[in-house]
């Protein structure tokens, strides 16, 4: 298996879906930060077979909101010290603003370029969030 | 409080609220010369970027019948949008001019956009295939009116339940009061969309079921709710011919229908309806756009604050 140094301190962002690494690098906007990244893809997972992970060094304190909307069934360790000192439970948030774009072509956000592409949180159950201005189900891949 | 508030769909009003714009309805149905100047002074735009004569001469007859002046235009060429101005920056402008504003657009949430950017109340006056929530506030008015409630019945709802807004606001209204049993009368192509079966109806444990044909279901209904099959939501004109006829109500079809059932479409007409209906007592849709005219006053008194 191909070996990663550990994290001293920093996150690691676990049982991402095979693939999605890239999506959550850029949600995240890691792109724009100072600080060490490594993507491991295709990872082998009890749970889902094959796995992503990323791992983020010194940088503890980023908004990890989005994540649960993305995608909630991925784990989050906090590492001090090479040690796990908090796993955070990811949440449905109940809004998010401009993650995703609404895909109706009837929608108005599809033919103004500055409203803010919000959608809400509407059944917690199946997490089915809506564009607040159509109703359209965002439709996760 | 219902000043200064817009109206975007039907559930922004708590049923509170709804109580007291539909009580003020009947009061205005009772005695509307009473009424012929609370709005003197005050200014009404209607701001109609797709063509609907029914619906904004709706508006215009409320606010004129309230002694109030209106201004608009009834089509996006006539207006800034030729020239690509966003909604956002319209009604703004409008808000300088303007007390209130009703707005059809054919992009679902423009009225939203509307509302989110000016403190002056925005009423949706339709947005593409969404919502329409005075038409919604019409047949609540029109069914408590002729029915004398709004609970314990059974509506037939036929016709175009994917792309008709009216049935959406309209479900999305009546599931808020107690035993109202939904019929969906729709072919198969043109079904109510799945959110609001699953997350209105069945997440609400709201009796329902959808059929086929209406001859299957007359007998039932306490209300039947006729919509048009709508020529500009189909993508090709083979399937709109194909379907246009499917379901239409006529004296055949009305002969197993219970003898105190009321009859809506909220208009226009094409030929859902045969003419020889009409005639029938059970045939409410034409006293429907006399209240839709009569709630759009007492939508419009509420939201500015106005009082007798």
């Amino acid at each position: 298996m191909l070996k990663i140094d550990s994290v001293d301190k920093g996150l690691v962002i676990d049982h991402i879906k095979a693939g999605r690494a890239l999506e959550i690098y850029k949600y995240l906007k890691l792109d724009k930060m100072d600080c060490s990244v490594a993507i491991i893809k295709n990872a082998k997972s009890k749970k889902l077979g094959k796995k992503d992970i990323i791992k983020v060094e010194d940088n503890i304190n980023m908004d990890l909101t989005v994540l649960g909307f993305i995608d909630p069934d991925i784990t989050i360790n906090v590492i001090d010290n090479g040690v796990i000192i908090n796993k955070i439970n990811l949440e449905l948030p109940s809004e998010v603003t401009n993650i995703v774009k609404c895909k109706n072509p009837r929608c108005i956000t599809s033919i103004e370029q500055e409203v803010q592409h919000k959608f809400k949180l509407t059944d917690r159950e199946n997490k089915t969030y809506r564009c607040i201005y159509c109703d359209t189900a965002f439709e996760r891949n | 409080m219902l000043k200064g508030k817009s109206l975007i769909e039907p559930n922004d009003l708590s049923l509170e609220e709804l109580d007291e714009i539909l009580n003020l309805a009947d009061k205005i149905v009772a005695n509307p010369e009473e009424y012929t100047d609370v709005c003197k002074g005050k200014v009404l735009a209607t701001l109609f970027y797709e063509p609907s004569t029914r619906t904004r001469l709706s508006f215009e007859a409320a606010m004129l019948r309230l002694g109030g002046s209106i201004m608009g235009f009834s089509s996006a060429d006539s207006s800034s949008a030729a020239k690509g101005e966003s909604v956002a920056d319209t009604i703004r402008t409008i808000a300088c001019y303007a007390d209130i504003a009703a707005m059809r657009h054919p992009k679902e949430g423009a009225p939203k956009v509307a509302a989110m950017a000016t403190d002056m109340p925005v009423i949706n006056g339709g947005d593409g295939g969404h919502q329409h929530p005075t038409q919604t506030l019409t047949d609540l008015l029109t069914i408590r009116s002729l029915k004398g409630k709004l609970d314990n019945f059974t509506i037939g709802i036929c016709g175009d339940l994917k792309f008709g807004r009216t049935v959406h606001s309209l479900i999305k209204a009546l599931s808020r009061f107690s035993s109202v049993k939904f019929v969906l009368v729709s072919p198969e192509e043109l079904k109510v969309p799945e959110y609001i079966t699953h997350e209105i109806l069945k997440n609400n444990n709201i009796d329902y079921k959808e059929v086929e044909k209406l001859e299957d279901v007359m007998g039932e209904l306490d209300v039947l709710y006729m919509t048009r099959v709508q020529k500009e939501r189909f993508f090709n004109e083979a399937d709109y011919i194909r379907l246009k006829d499917s379901y239409i109500v006529d004296m055949e079809k009305l002969s197993s229908a219970k003898d105190d059932m009321i009859i809506l479409h909220p208009l226009p007409r094409v030929n859902e309806i045969s003419v020889e209906v009409d005639k029938d007592p059970r045939a409410a849709y034409f006293k429907q756009a006399k209240f839709g005219m009569y709630v759009r006053m007492a939508l419009i008194m509420k939201l500015l604050g106005v009082e007798k």
